[in-house]
């Protein structure tokens, strides 16, 4: 229905001042374009200040979302164990927690890391487990590991507040860490799981206490909360999830392959920086290769849909990978099109 | 100059060595804090009291993977998920059978809806369980002071086969003591004892097995437990057939004439 050239002669009549200052701002654009990127960029970094309170109020509906989805999964853990919800008669609605858990007393799930460090320490998993951690190991290929990360780990609240506050702030860093250093934790769990014969992280992991203990009863799970609260608006930022949890380590390897992406169309962008501003993993969108590759490739995204409502121009979008590449040819036929114009 | 070209490239393996050590310096340090806070976390386990089925020790430290389902599960609500920072291993299912003692279901739910095997599924009838054993503090139990209490016994699940009731005579003066003696080829370690102890700190309580229980050893042969040659001689007789009505009394029962009919 509407071809490009469609929307084009739709847009050329000028149907009053608006549409003629609008038409002049395109104009104004494309002559800085020729001086250099510098003026694009600082176009689309001065349209992301002038959104209205509606626009802006839009862009934080995946943070919104994600709370939801955090809050939810907490809740629903919760409910069952505490109100006794249920969807029938003797069928709990979801028992356990995230390490293992079963919706509506049919479908098993399990944490395929603890499954993992259970079966090194050379216990034989039960079929339940196993199944169970197959069908987490599914959705996460499919929609991306870490998606567990930034959609229902409770920490994130907590690190993504520190992150916030420390923005605020503007508390200078004391000194850096690579990000790699979490691959090295995550062997380091594995291997001391053979040594000692206790799944390692389970043991110690800060997520697995606070969630459990908001679930089965308070302990002293939330000093750990607080200890990743203050080193991450503290010490370092993005420490805990950006840095050293061997969980998220485990799903950034598991998400390598995942369909649902973040698209990146690199005839739209201006390179303002806005994404990587608001990023937690901004490593991920190093632009010169997302220009090969036409999407956010690594696993280490969390598909947390901050870049996405950020981006001034609409560079950045979910997609399913399978179907971006058609959407960047579309992308750049249009682009052609105008260039040639 | 000369000693720049050889030793640039010597020094250059040198700080890669360094490195390479440095690396692994702070691999090996935080592997045995790592590996210390496990085992420290560990060591309070044999002081738990887990679910119907729980592998032992080390084996359910290993498989348990903390979901806390059989929690979800329990009828009772007794089962909990050790909080960290307390006294057991952290994040366990563990039962105090003072506040809350297992009702022992025949169908175990708790182990059924484990889905690691940490309460092991081999646990078909719920009296086989051993979660504990029932142990008795002989100076503040009421029957052992003479009162005829026996609530333990009459509440237990396996009344007769886990705690029986024994007469204990005594001077003329006063009544026999009914005490009662916890049998450990029985108890389950339920701890419906424990939950029913009318004492104000309960006289009988439930410990892991490995905190209470002895064993004798090999080497001691209780000779009247078995037959040997010449044990076999001196067993009672198996009691004989019961004559017929109509059968005629022997003169004398079998062997009293031993002497007399030149037995020697």
């Amino acid at each position: 229905m509407s071809t490009p050239e469609n929307t084009v002669s739709r847009r050329a009549p000028p149907e009053g001042a608006k549409q003629d200052l609008g038409r002049l701002g395109v104009f104004v654009e494309s002559a800085q374009s020729s001086l250099g990127k510098g003026a694009d960029a600082l176009a689309s970094v001065e349209k992301l200040h002038n959104r209205t309170l509606g626009a802006r109020v839009w862009s934080w509906r995946y943070i919104i979302l994600r709370r939801v989805s955090q809050f939810g999964f907490l809740l629903l853990f919760f409910g069952t164990a505490h109100w006794g919800w249920q969807v029938a008669k003797k069928v709990p609605l979801l028992t356990g927690n995230l390490s293992a858990s079963k919706f509506i007393g049919l479908i098993p799930l399990t944490d395929p890391f603890a499954a993992l460090q259970i079966f090194l320490t050379g216990h034989a998993l039960q079929q339940q487990s196993l199944i169970g951690a197959a069908i987490v190991l599914g959705i996460y290929l499919l929609i991306g590991g870490r998606v567990f990360c930034a959609w229902v780990c409770p920490v994130n609240v907590v690190t993504d507040g520190a992150a916030w506050l420390r923005n605020k702030l503007g508390i200078q860093p004391i000194f850096h860490l690579p990000r790699t250093l979490r691959y090295f934790i995550l062997v380091a769990a594995l291997l001391i799981t053979v040594i000692t014969g206790l799944a390692a992280f389970e043991w110690v992991s800060p997520i697995g206490m606070a969630h459990r203990e908001i679930i089965f009863g308070l302990g002293l799970g939330f000093t750990a909360l607080l200890a990743i609260f203050l080193f991450d608006l503290l010490i370092l930022k993005n420490g805990w999830c950006g840095h050293l949890c061997p969980l998220g380590a485990f799903y950034s390897l598991i998400g390598k392959t995942a369909l649902l992406r973040v698209r990146f169309d690199k005839n739209t962008c201006t390179r303002c920086g806005e994404c990587a501003r608001v990023c937690p993993e901004p490593q991920v969108l190093n632009l010169k290769k997302l220009d090969e590759r036409g999407y956010v490739f690594s696993g280490e995204c969390s598909n947390c849909g901050r870049c996405t409502p950020i981006c001034p121009e609409g560079s950045l979008k979910f997609d399913f990978k399978p179907l971006i590449r058609g959407h960047n040819v579309q992308a750049d036929a249009i682009a052609v099109q105008r260039r040639t114009r | 100059m000369s000693d720049q070209g050889p030793s640039g490239l010597n020094s250059s393996r040198r700080d890669f060595l360094v490195k390479m050590a440095q690396g692994a310096a702070i691999a090996g340090t935080g592997g045995l804090l790592w590996g210390y806070l496990l085992r420290n976390e560990a060591r309070a386990a044999p002081y738990a009291l887990r679910p119907p089925g729980a592998l032992a020790e080390d084996d359910f430290n290993a498989a348990c993977i903390k979901c806390g389902q059989c929690v979800n599960d329990c009828p009772p609500h007794i089962l909990k998920l050790q909080p960290s920072g307390g006294t057991l291993p952290i994040g366990m299912p563990f039962y105090t059978p003072r506040t809350g003692a297992c009702i022992m279901c025949p169908d175990i739910p708790c182990m059924k809806a484990c889905p690691t095997g940490a309460l092991s599924p081999k646990l078909k009838n719920i009296n086989d369980s051993r979660m504990g054993l029932a142990v008795i503090d002989i100076e503040n139990c009421l029957s052992y002071k003479g009162l005829r209490c026996e609530i333990c016994h009459r509440v237990c699940p396996l009344k007769g086969k886990a705690i029986s009731l024994e007469p204990h005579p005594r001077q003329i003066s006063k009544h026999a003591m009914f005490i009662p003696l916890v049998h450990s080829d029985a108890c389950t370690g339920c701890g419906i004892c424990e939950k029913a102890c009318p004492t104000e700190v309960a006289a009988i309580r439930i410990l892991p097995h490995k905190l209470v229980q002895g064993k004798i050893g090999e080497h001691y042969r209780l000779g009247w437990t078995f037959d040997t040659e010449i044990t076999q001689d001196f067993k009672p007789v198996e009691a004989a057939p019961a004559p017929a009505a109509d059968a005629p009394v022997p003169k004398t029962a079998p062997g009293m004439d031993y002497l007399n009919e030149g037995g020697l």
